[in-house]
Order: C-alpha cells, then sequence, then structure tokens
C-alpha cells in the first residue's frame, strides 16, 4: 500500500505539514518497497477555492491508499472518503515520525473532518 | 442612462454620492445597491421593502443511475464543484458559480441543474426613487449571480444610479458591465490613490466613459489631483472635508437634506456627467457593450 504524508519538505526528515489540500508538497510512501516519491502540491495550493477536491483527485491519480496529515476539512473529508482514501490525524513533527507512528498502528483512521475548511 | 458609482478602496463615498445624487435627481430614478455583501442605502431611503424575492443560482444534481463515471463534468469545472473521485462525481454546491458547463458536457444527461438560494432581492420606493437591493446570505461567497439579479429588475426607460461594491474583482465587473458611465469615488490619501489608479484600469478595459469624484478634499495631499490632471482624468466634483458631512452620514441623513448648501456641488456632479456624455454622442463615440 502507498501512504501520503503532507510535507514542506522532499524528504522523511522533513516537517509533517498540518494541512491537506494546501499543503507544498507530497512524499508518496510505498510500505512494501520501502520507497518514496515527492509529488508537487503548488496546483492546488495556489488554486482560490476547492484545494482539499483538487489534492483529493491527486491523491486518486498517486494511487494513495491513505493520508497521514494534521488536520481535515469538510470538503476534503468527503473527497478522499469517496474515494475510499483513510485520513489519519497526526501531531508527529516529521515525516519520519509520522510513519513510523503509522507503521506502529498508533493511528486511527478519522471519521469525521476535525476543522472547516479554510481554517488556516 | 445608467451611471455606476465605484471605487478601488471601500469607504471613499460611493454610497454618499449614491444616494445624494438619486436625491436630487429631479425625476424618476432607479437606485441600485450592488453592495450585496454589505448593502446600506437603504439607510438612507427609507422605505419598507414592497417586494421581496429569494435569488438562486443554479447548481448540479447527478443521476448516479445514468452516470458511467466518464469524468467529463470534473474536467470542465474550474472550481472544484464537481469531481469525480468513486463511482459518481460529488457535488459540493457551495463551491458552484453556477454556469450550467456541467451539464452541457455530459454525454449521459446525468446532470439536471437545482435552484440554490444565494440570497434576496428588496425593491421599495420612497420620493419618486426606486431603491432595488440585493442580500447575500450569510455563508455565502458567490455575489456576482446576486449583483446580476438586482440588474435584471432595472426597468429600461428609467435612468439608474449603480451603487458598486468596492474593489476591483467580479461583483464589481458585474456591477459596471453595461453601464453609460462610471464615476470613481476616492480620497486624497496614498491609499485612495493607489486603488484609484486599479480602478482607472479597470473601467479602461471594459471601455466605459468614467471621471473622478474627490471625496475629503483637504485632508490628504494632491497625488490624486496630479494623478488626474496628468492622465487627463476629468475630476466631476469634489466634496470637502466637512465634519458635518460625517456627522450627517452617521445619523442616516443626507447631505443634500442636512447641508442644503452642499446641494449645488451634487446637481453640479449630475450636470457635468450629462455633459460628458452628450459629447460622446455628438463625438460618434462607439462604446463596447459585453
Amino acid at each position: 500500500m502507498k501512504i501520503v504524508f503532507t510535507t514542506s519538505g522532499e524528504t522523511l526528515e522533513a516537517p509533517l505539514d498540518g494541512r491537506f489540500g494546501r499543503a507544498s508538497k507530497f512524499i508518496l510512501y510505498d510500505l512494501e518497497k520501502d520507497y518514496y516519491e515527492v509529488i508537487d502540491n503548488r496546483k492546488s495550493l495556489n488554486s482560490a477555492q476547492g484545494a482539499g477536491i483538487q489534492a483529493a483527485e491527486a491523491m486518486v491519480r498517486a494511487g494513495a491508499g491513505g493520508v497521514v496529515t494534521g488536520h481535515c476539512g469538510p470538503n476534503a473529508f468527503r473527497a478522499l472518503s469517496a474515494a475510499g482514501i483513510a485520513i489519519y490525524s497526526c501531531g508527529e513533527p516529521t515525516v519520519a515520525a509520522a510513519l513510523e507512528a503509522f507503521r506502529s498502528g498508533a493511528l486511527k483512521p478519522m471519521e469525521s473532518s476535525d476543522v472547516e475548511g479554510h481554517w488556516i | 442612462m445608467i451611471l455606476a458609482v465605484a471605487s478601488g478602496k471601500g469607504g471613499t463615498g460611493k454610497t454618499t454620492v449614491s444616494v445624494n445624487l438619486a436625491r436630487i435627481f429631479g425625476s424618476p430614478v432607479q437606485l441600485l445597491d450592488c453592495d450585496v455583501e454589505e448593502p446600506n442605502s437603504h439607510l438612507f431611503i427609507k422605505g419598507k421593502p414592497d417586494n421581496r424575492e429569494i435569488a438562486s443560482i443554479k447548481v448540479p444534481e447527478v443521476d448516479e443511475s445514468r452516470c458511467d463515471a466518464c469524468g467529463e463534468c470534473g474536467r470542465l469545472c474550474q472550481y472544484h464543484a464537481i469531481a469525480l473521485l468513486g463511482p459518481a462525481p460529488l457535488v459540493f454546491p457551495e463551491l458552484c458559480h453556477g454556469c450550467g458547463g456541467c451539464e452541457k458536457v455530459c454525454p449521459r444527461g446525468a446532470i439536471r441543474e437545482i435552484d440554490r438560494r444565494i440570497g434576496i432581492v428588496e425593491t421599495m420606493e420612497a420620493d419618486g426613487i426606486t431603491l432595488i437591493q440585493g442580500r447575500l446570505d450569510v455563508g455565502v461567497a458567490m455575489a456576482p449571480p446576486l449583483v446580476r439579479a438586482v440588474k435584471s429588475r432595472l426597468q429600461s426607460g428609467v435612468p439608474a444610479i449603480l451603487d458598486a461594491p468596492p474593489g476591483t474583482s467580479c461583483p464589481v465587473i458585474a456591477t459596471i458591465r453595461g453601464s453609460d458611465f462610471v464615476a470613481l469615488v476616492t480620497e486624497p490619501t496614498p491609499f485612495g490613490l493607489h486603488d484609484l489608479e486599479l480602478a482607472v484600469d479597470m473601467v479602461r478595459e471594459l471601455g466605459i466613459p468614467f471621471g473622478v469624484v474627490i471625496n475629503r478634499v483637504g485632508a490628504g495631499d494632491d497625488r490624486v489631483h496630479a494623478f488626474c490632471g496628468g492622465n487627463k482624468i476629468p475630476v466631476l466634483l469634489e466634496i470637502p472635508d466637512d465634519r458635518r458631512i460625517a456627522e450627517a452620514y452617521s445619523r442616516g441623513e443626507l447631505v443634500v437634506d442636512a447641508l442644503p448648501e452642499y446641494r449645488s456641488l451634487f446637481s453640479t456632479l449630475l450636470w457635468k456627467i450629462r455633459g460628458s456624455r452628450g459629447k460622446e454622442r455628438r463625438a460618434g463615440h462607439v462604446r463596447r457593450d459585453n
């Protein structure tokens, strides 16, 4: 399975970004192959509206099975849920720490959005 | 004649100019408050609403039994208001601008349009002035369709004054498009000048004749005057920085009623606007209608 981590950087040491639609980058991590690639989210980041929905479409194209981020607004939650992609809320500071938390089973899928749209 | 009163900067006196012009117009006139996010002309033109209509936009509804998940609708929508993420498209009505494109491109006729309320349009009559105003519902971020709904109530053949929202973005364009003349209200401050320059670019792009009203003359500096002079932009009216005007405004009173000595200023403005339109007609000026 491939898992996406929202981030501002391009390595596992980079900070985990608390935002989904307006995170600048995504790290798409392949859990079986222990390999990752970086996806640029500039297009959603700069869109006037619907950033979470646009980012969710990118998750579908990337073949992500789950998204690890800080918080998730209602539109992004609806879009990701419709695509069958689980969302995990995580307070870890870096992508590496979030990956570790995910692997240990400490993260549980969110059952609803936890912030309003445009929360930050 | 349709006269739009606009500005780049907010709080420069659009409503002051609009309501006072309407009052001294001298014949039946329509006053349209197109600042639908915060209409306030009704504070000065007092009358009871005698007509109130709900304004809506068309948003898509998907018949999942007909949809084959081709995704054409989502690819067309620039606002991400409809997106294919699972077996059938999801609709996000609050993002929809109501263009109807998704319904047009759906090859299977799976999309129909339903009404989504965005606000109300109220009409009231007071002393020869027909005030038509839009009120956008709280939480709705879609002003242009409501501005167009307000303007659709315009009665042709009766002169109209359009009180525009501030700025130079879509709600303002929706207001001033199709008008015969735009009065740009500004103040003699660096902020007023900065936003006036944006507003001048906007009306030039739309090809509408315009002039400038400078409010609170005496406060600030003379750079707005210099800008207008250097760019051959007519200054139609200068309203002095008089505390009594602000006091009358704060009480919901019209300047021309509370301070009759200002009546001639507003009459002159009306006369100049009518005159500048006459000149264009004589010069065979062709206006681009959008």
